[in-house]
């Protein structure tokens, strides 16, 4: 139960003076129940490979494995593909269509053509997994907060009952708390479900806190592929490619630099608080 | 009187049902009052929902008040006459830097304010290449706007209200979108005007670590100021923060951590240095 990248390329107007590269040679193995972060400046390739795990660009040379079958296979299932593989986009919010939340979660399954009860019974599982409170199923999607309505779009995927969960920064231009609420929720669906989770974003704290692997894209290229901890060791090469390591973890070399015996490689405020507690009572 | 004034600014949100009747309505600013001072860096917080972005709105006369009054550099806003010069006045950068750029080329964007305005050719060029500067994006002037970063659309966006010339800008959440280095170049380019050109700038964000440099920090809450203070007061108050959704920079928060495992630090630490020192190492 995974899915395998094999020496996949993407190339946008081959052919073309427009022509770029954007996927060189990808190679990847996605495990089913891992919780992966994708990071990368604008422009490095990272959307357009998402878009490929579940079928929605078509590779230009190398192949894609799901569950051990070629996707690219003639009479390879697409449509279940995309069933299996859920996708939220950014700002998911500006697809909801539906007059109520409850109707606009249900559109996903019902294309499923699954029967009614099925589908509602999805819709209810769904909207309670993302935390929405009761009393706004019936409400307009509209008259909902930006968080909320941006669970309502995650619950809208959820319904489709993926083993692969896509998320392409879920959390931008929410406030902390709704980030932490919703990160929050998609750890616990990890965890409970054992559903597979990639989530793209810009906020390297909060990659630092959730997930397990993370993989770093430069160039339409892998540059790290590794657990939080090891890859942010490497943030002066991160930074030259416009990211960061979490601010804790600059603290910590920081205060290293001033000759306070602690570990670098703290990537959370909680690792990061222990260990200075332990570092000023060996001082002591 | 401060270049921007609000005095029990109330605005409400009518929603209507299909026939036009009234079936609701939403106070999203709640008798707000306050007074910003040319030359300020101001932040405004507040989650999701809290009344920030439609008070911003206010600011530049996009949305009039429904009760109580907004100056704009001693402009009523509610006043029709007033409504170009105070949009000269106070200029706005939105979220995504996608829905603000019309131009093919760099430099014909950044222009667009200032041509529309009236201004000749000559001193449009100026202005375009003293905004250009400002914000580090002089270099490309001739490039598509298509092909650059989120972080460099944006300081493009910002570009373009300055080159207007305005005694103000407001930004509503203008990093949402972009990643780290983008973040960073565009908050570099912000604080440079404001440092630099003296130009008042109002930053909403949710990035805490962005505004420890500001002036004064308002906390938006239902539509009415929960608290107000220097970035120092502000985050000292760590539990009411997040009780109103927020946070503190990581810093501050690593500090807060540390003081609760019995380690003596003073409150509100914002940087990495006074943390240091406060370690005493």
């Amino acid at each position: 139960m995974s899915i395998i990248l094999d020496h996949v390329n993407y190339i946008y107007g081959e052919d073309t003076a427009l022509m770029v590269k954007a996927l060189n040679d990808i190679c990847l193995t996605i495990p089913k129940g891992q919780f992966i972060g994708v990071i990368g400046h604008t422009g490095s390739g990272k959307s357009t490979l998402m878009q490929h795990m579940n079928g929605l660009i078509k590779a230009t040379s190398g192949h894609i494995y799901f569950n051990g079958e070629d996707i690219y296979d003639d009479d390879y299932d697409l449509k279940k593909l995309r069933s299996k593989v859920g996708l939220v986009f950014q700002y998911p919010e500006h697809q909801l269509f539906e007059m109520d939340v409850f109707s606009d979660v249900c559109f996903g399954p019902k294309n499923l053509g699954l029967e009614k009860k099925e589908v509602e019974l999805r819709a209810f599982d769904a909207l309670r997994k993302v935390g929405l409170p009761e009393d706004l199923f019936y409400q307009s999607p509209f008259e909902l907060s930006g968080g909320q309505k941006r669970r309502v779009a995650i619950a809208g995927v959820l319904a489709m009952k993926p083993e692969v969960l896509i998320l392409d920064e879920p959390t931008a231009g929410l406030d902390p708390k709704g980030r932490d609420e919703i990160l929050g929720q998609i750890k616990q669906l990890q965890t409970e479900t054992g559903m597979t989770i990639i989530l793209v974003s810009h906020s390297m704290e909060d990659v630092a806190e959730y997930v397990d692997r993370i993989i770093v894209m430069n160039k339409g290229s892998v540059m790290y592929d590794d657990v939080p901890k090891k890859v942010f060791a490497h943030y002066k090469e991160l930074e030259q490619v416009g990211l960061a390591a979490p601010q804790v973890t600059y603290i910590m070399h920081a205060l290293h630099e001033k000759g306070l015996d602690v570990k670098v490689d703290a990537t959370t405020i909680e690792e990061a608080a222990g260990d200075i507690v332990k570092a000023l009572r060996g001082k002591a | 009187m401060g270049i921007i004034k609000a005095k029990d600014l109330v605005y409400e949100y009518i929603r209507r049902d299909e026939d036009g009747n009234v079936e609701g309505i939403n106070t999203a600013v709640d008798h707000v009052s306050l007074d910003i001072k040319q030359g300020q860096f101001i932040a405004i917080l507040g989650h999701n929902g809290s009344g920030k972005s439609t008070l911003a709105k206010h600011m530049n006369a996009i949305l009039n008040p429904t009760e109580g009054t907004l100056w704009v550099d001693g402009m009523d806003t509610n006043e029709e006459k007033n409504i170009w010069n105070i949009r000269q006045t106070a200029g706005m950068v939105f979220q995504n830097p996608d829905n603000q750029i019309i131009g093919q080329v760099v430099e014909e964007d950044v222009g667009f304010g200032p041509e529309n305005m009236g201004i000749p050719t000559k001193e449009i060029w100026e202005r375009v290449e003293e905004s250009l500067r400002a914000v580090g994006m002089y270099e490309f002037r001739k490039h598509s706007p298509n092909k650059l970063s989120g972080g460099q659309k944006q300081r493009i966006s910002i570009a373009g209200v300055l080159a207007m010339h305005p005694k103000c800008i407001v930004l509503d959440e203008p990093t949402a979108m972009l990643d780290p280095s983008g973040r960073k170049e565009v908050i570099r380019a912000v604080r440079g005007l404001n440092d630099v050109e003296g130009i008042t700038v109002i930053l909403i964000t949710h990035y805490m670590d962005e505004i420890i440099h500001a002036d004064k920090v308002f906390v938006m809450d239902k539509g009415k100021i929960a608290m107000e203070g220097t970035p120092r007061e502000i985050f000292s108050q760590v539990e009411k923060l997040q009780e109103l959704r927020l946070d503190v920079p990581q810093v501050t928060l690593l500090a807060h951590e540390l003081k609760k495992q019995g380690v003596k630090l003073p409150d509100g630490i914002l940087t990495t240095k006074e943390l240091i020192a406060a370690l005493g190492i």
